[in-house]
């Protein structure tokens, strides 16, 4: 037959992004998520995840403009390129939800997750552990003689680095906010 | 002017404002107000149904027989998850229905009252959207929301959850005009470079088809009209999912049929075969793909649809066009006639004679008996007898269905009402009540199954009470004869639990409903027995009793391409796979 002049697989000027439909590479991407912030919102974006199979690696949500009453969620996930497609355009069906941003196609990016860490230790193991945090730039924000609360900003590889400097120093409790990620430039 | 008014009044006032005229519903203590409201008025129409599955379906009828929305006014808790069913096939299919559900009063919410069940959360992934409202002042624009948006973009069902405090207390009416509906804006013009891709592959393609479906029909009759226009301008073949039956008239002569899982052989062939196949409308299904890896494996893919998540799920477009259809299929028409009217006519005669070549095939044909009424055989009838008449026809779901949606020829949009996505056996008899309910003059037929349509044959008691002079049609062989056909292909003949035992006397059981019973068993007596059935002014129940075995013929089993389908005259005994037998 005569060439139909489409290269297949591409979307010159489409509105989609079309890779390797064949891509079984697992990516992980960051999506942030423009929500009106109303009843019920999270559950849909949750429910949205477990109904169709998609993983949710972390997940933040917190309303950011309180005239409007929007929130933004902040969600990583892993999936093939198809599947983090099919999450986007999910994601921009539910009603309640404006924007949806993946914010790891979009360009460069900050992320930053916050986490507490509750050490116990004495001797030797509290003073290392002091140390370490003081390398890592956290802070104390509670301290008994036996323990400590550290508070620790970074993005998560890093706090993951911290958590396992603190296991065998006495690392009893880890709380972690998750990722809050925005796009650099104005 | 503002207007200050109780709750229940408010839904009542919203309903007038958006134009409705039919309710269909079943009252409960939880939405007493609501209904002490309708009966303080005439101009809203509320149909008792006699069961709220019944109610959802029926709305379903009426909302895709006028295009319009349909209403639907339940109570809490037991009331509500009995819709829920309603709600998922009207999900599947993208159906614009309001579905009205009563709430206990907002201090109760939560504490496990009295007929109490977390509505909201039990219809979120099976709505559209839904809201509980928790003011009675934010009740009207919630309303006119919910209009909004199960009629915008692709449609589909809405759930309103109005706590009884709500429903008494008294708020100020926000009109129609003054809700807020701006943030809900699908996109309805295709991007042109798109549109202008797909053209220049129309002007080259050597095997070109279309390919149908349900979003040509909810797009409006606009859309039906323009691929009627494109079709015939063009000369390409065109084929329809079960859903789109009717956008493309039965006797244009580009139609192929059906395509599909038990599509017409020319129409699976030419999918995949083809070497343009344009998507209007239709989202892939699995009844449609059979195997996704070799699913016309040598084609250019366009897909219009006016959903982003309908683009890329399953198969990929090679030109995703995202818009309704109307928009689109006319800036292709205008496109496509600006650039001279190009088309490949050598091509397309080789291409039309290989078509030629497939559809003497002859993929329906069936071996006729003259002592046992073949199902085929009364639905050849009942298209005979019936064609030409202001008809519109219904579906349950299983053999029947896809022998109907053969057999039957579709010449207009809006005139065949089946449950495609979800596959509701229950669905056709409600649903034919909504349809004649919005069509009091025309033929209403629900060709249905006997397994099916016990499933919600309580809705006789409807048909009798408003006079609905609904014709069921069940083609009775006293067997779930889609199941049995299956247990045939995948199971070994072991007919786990697919006969109908104790089935009751239809024509008693129609006579106890205060219908007709006909009951038919010989070919030569089907004409006068159909001509019986339509002649009648009232409900009937006809039990036409069809050959108990019959199988549904072509069939592409699961897991397989199109170009693997088997007929009739096939040795079926284990054709599907032991992978297939998983894809159900």
């Amino acid at each position: 037959m005569a060439a139909l002049n489409i290269e297949k697989g591409t979307s010159r000027h489409s509105a989609y992004d079309l890779r390797d439909p064949n891509a079984e590479t697992i990516e992980t991407h960051t999506l942030a998520v423009l929500v009106d912030n109303e009843a019920g919102v999270l559950a849909r974006v949750i429910g949205l995840f477990s109904g169709r199979g998609y993983n949710i690696d972390s997940l933040t949500v917190a309303e950011v403009d309180h005239e409007g009453h929007t929130s933004r969620i902040t969600i990583v996930t892993t999936g093939t390129a198809a599947v983090i497609e099919q999450i986007k355009a999910q994601l921009g069906r539910i009603v309640p939800v404006h924007e949806v941003h993946d914010l790891t196609t979009e360009g460069p990016s900050v992320e930053r997750e916050l986490a507490l860490f509750k050490v116990a230790g004495k001797g030797e193991k509290r003073v290392e552990a002091m140390r370490l945090a003081d390398i890592f730039r956290a802070n104390v924000v509670d301290s008994t003689l036996e323990s400590f609360v550290f508070e620790i900003t970074g993005t998560p590889g890093k706090i993951d680095a911290f958590a396992d400097l603190m296991r065998p120093l006495g690392l009893r409790e880890m709380a972690r906010t998750g990722v809050a990620a925005l796009s650099r430039g104005a | 002017m503002t207007q200050a008014m109780t709750g229940a009044k408010m839904v009542v006032q919203a309903l007038k404002d958006q134009g409705v005229e039919v309710v269909f519903g079943y009252p409960g203590g939880a939405v007493l107000p609501i209904y002490d409201e309708i009966f303080q008025q005439n101009e809203i129409r509320h149909i008792l149904v006699r069961h709220e599955q019944g109610a959802v379906h029926a709305a379903e009828g009426y909302a895709r027989s006028t295009g319009k929305p349909g209403v639907v006014l339940v109570t809490s808790g037991p009331g509500a998850t009995n819709a829920v069913t309603g709600i998922t096939d009207a999900l599947l299919d993208s159906i614009p229905l309001v579905v009205l559900t009563g709430q206990v009063p907002t201090f109760m919410v939560g504490n496990d009252a009295f007929q109490e069940a977390d509505t909201v959360g039990i219809t979120r992934p099976c709505t559209k959207h839904n809201w509980l409202v928790k003011e009675t002042d934010k009740l009207a624009e919630i309303l006119h929301q919910a209009f909004h948006v199960a009629t915008t973009g692709r449609p589909g069902p809405v759930l309103i959850d109005i706590p009884k405090d709500v429903q008494f207390a008294t708020g100020t009416y926000t009109e129609p005009r003054r809700a807020k509906v701006d943030h809900y804006r699908p996109r309805l013009k295709g991007d042109m470079e798109a549109i202008t891709r797909l053209v220049e592959a129309m002007e080259t393609a050597e095997r070109p088809i279309f390919y149908t479906g349900g979003g040509v029909i909810n797009s409006g009759d606009a859309a039906s009209q323009l691929l009627r226009e494109l079709v015939d301008a063009t000369g390409f073949p065109v084929t329809s999912t079960l859903m789109g039956l009717g956008a493309y008239p039965a006797s244009g002569k580009n139609w192929l049929g059906m395509l599909g899982m038990h599509g017409l052989y020319e129409a699976n062939l030419a999918m995949h075969d083809c070497d343009l196949m344009i998507n209007i409308g239709a989202r892939f299904d699995d009844r449609i793909t059979g195997r996704v890896a070799d699913f016309s494996p040598h084609s250019v893919k366009a897909h219009i649809d006016i959903d982003p998540s309908s683009i890329n799920k399953t198969i990929r477009a090679d030109i995703p066009i995202i818009g309704d259809v109307a928009h689109v299929l006319e800036d292709v028409v205008r496109l496509w006639k600006s650039r001279g009217r190009k088309v490949n006519k050598t091509a397309h005669a080789k291409w039309w004679a290989r078509i030629e070549e497939w559809k003497k095939i002859d993929c329906l044909k069936y071996e006729p008996s003259g002592t046992i009424i073949k199902p085929q055989y009364a639905l050849q009838r009942l298209e005979a007898l019936t064609k030409g008449r202001d008809r519109y026809i219904c579906t349950e779901v299983g053999q029947h269905q896809m022998w109907a949606a053969q057999f039957l020829g579709f010449e207009a949009p809006k005139r065949w009402m089946t449950s495609g996505g979800l596959g509701t056996m229950g669905y056709g008899f409600p649903a034919s009540i909504g349809v004649q309910l919005a069509h009091p003059e025309a033929l209403v037929i629900n060709v249905a199954g006997e397994g099916s349509w016990l499933m919600n044959m309580q809705e006789m008691g409807t048909a009798v009470q408003y006079h609905l002079p609904v014709k069921q049609f069940i083609l009775n062989n006293e067997r779930l004869g889609m199941v049995r056909q299956w247990q045939t292909l995948l199971h070994g003949g072991r007919y786990s639990h697919s006969w109908s035992e104790a089935l009751p006397d239809f024509v008693k059981l129609a006579e106890a409903f205060g219908a007709k019973g006909i009951q038919c068993t010989d070919p030569a007596d089907l004409d006068d027995a159909i001509m019986d059935m339509i002649a009648y002014d009232g409900p009937v129940l006809f039990d036409c009793l069809v050959e108990k075995h019959e199988n549904c013929f072509p069939m592409i089993p699961s897991g397989e391409p199109h170009n693997k389908m088997l007929l009739g005259n096939a040795s079926t005994d284990d054709a599907i796979g032991a992978s297939g037998a998983v894809l159900v």
